[in-house]
């Protein structure tokens, strides 16, 4: 089954100066976040398969979302992030169910490659409460520059029976770093870490 | 937009699909501009402020050229409202400098457009959301599209700068059921009905 979607709602944030210095080319971070309604909201289910689908059919959704709204290739995406709100009438396994055991692959097969683990956030809320999005380098976890994160609210969500669903994607690190570790540039990308 | 200062741009575009009723063929959707830029007017009382709107106008004119795309062309726009967030060390007035700029900018890409652009603006610190009022462009009474979006960003604006805002939408709200003037019935002359 498909997820049931109110809203999606796409934000992207580009910095062109940090502490009076110009960033050039401009940092850019996307992301995307739907409004879906949680099918178990109110009842304990043990079997949690409905979601694990929700989550496998929003990381393709939502990583194109983010893609297209940085205008880039998916070559061209650097790091990733993805979380999750569920509104009170949930638990927060539903939100482990979304994220963790399928939202990754199609996730990654918009970005291109991936090889990371998708580092994420989760949590029970309310309308207008803040989620914040973690975000790490998409083929080398310990890309030093790119560990950043965003953040990202909706004032009408999550409904006591919904959940936020977010992914973030970025075209470039922090927009100064130089707090050293493992560049960019050296990484390699093969296990996923360096 | 060579004399400003700017930090920061984002864009937020919303799509809804339902909100508990019956799903229309087309979603409403949402988009807004924030553009971060210095107060040259913070931290005193400056009697002439004027000039400032000429360098506005451009930043009004890119901001409201990328809101027209992220929503599929000027002909799919049907509402529009503009704000401003001013840091704590400038004042008031000076978010009043963003009328003029941000209203015509809109208006001068967007075909019958007579109504006013309604604002809402405010002196904020870092974090701080503003609620944007948002009408229909050509009759400011037609009741389906009188909406607002929130905005804001957790790093503006920071106390020498102004958050400038722009929003527009493609119709009415989803479940629009409250009566009043309807967007086919309008005159659009006056830019009221």
């Amino acid at each position: 089954m498909s997820a049931k979607i109110r809203k999606i709602a796409v934000n992207i944030e580009e910095t062109h100066k940090e502490i009076g210095r110009d960033i050039n080319p401009a940092t850019r971070k996307a992301v995307a976040v739907a409004v879906i309604e949680n099918p178990f909201a109110g009842t304990y289910r043990e079997d949690l398969t409905e979601l694990m689908e929700i989550g496998a059919e929003l990381g393709a959704v939502l990583g194109r979302k983010c893609v297209e709204a940085l205008g880039i290739t998916p070559g061209q995406a650097e790091s990733f992030g993805k979380s999750a709100m569920v509104g009170e009438n949930g638990e927060l396994e539903h939100a482990a169910a979304i994220l963790h055991p399928k939202l990754g692959a199609p996730l990654r097969k918009e970005v291109e490659k991936g090889a990371a683990l998708v580092p994420s956030s989760k949590k029970m809320g309310s309308p207008g409460q803040v989620l914040d999005v973690p975000l790490g380098h998409k083929d080398a976890a310990y890309v030093r520059s790119h560990f950043d994160g965003i953040e990202v609210r909706l004032n009408d969500a999550p409904r006591a029976n919904e959940i936020m669903v977010a992914v973030a994607v970025t075209d470039s690190g922090r927009p100064s770093p130089r707090v050293g570790g493992l560049t960019h540039e050296d990484a390699e990308g093969k296990d996923g870490l360096r | 937009m060579s004399k400003l200062n700017l930090r920061k741009t984002a864009f937020s575009v919303e799509e809804i699909f339902h909100e508990g009723g019956p799903v229309p063929a087309k979603p409403l959707r949402r988009a807004a501009a924030l553009a971060i830029i210095e107060n040259p007017f913070a931290g005193r009382y400056e009697p002439d402020i004027q000039w400032f709107m000429e360098d506005l106008k451009p930043l009004g004119l890119q901001m409201a050229t990328r809101l027209v795309e992220l929503l599929g062309g000027a002909d799919q726009i049907e509402g529009y409202g503009k704000g401003a967030m001013i840091g704590e060390a400038g004042e008031l007035e000076h978010g009043a400098l963003w009328h003029a700029p941000g209203g015509y900018a809109m208006r001068e890409l967007l075909n019958d457009s007579n109504a006013i652009v309604p604002s809402s603006k405010k002196v904020a610190g870092v974090g701080g959301r503003l609620d944007v009022p948002i009408t229909h462009i050509n009759a400011s009474y037609v009741r389906s599209h009188f909406d607002s979006m929130e905005v804001g960003l957790n790093d503006a604006p920071k106390a020498n700068e102004m958050a400038l805002v722009l929003v527009m939408s493609t119709g009415p709200r989803i479940h629009d059921r409250a009566g009043g003037l309807a967007a086919k019935d309008i005159k659009g002359e006056d830019g009221l009905r």
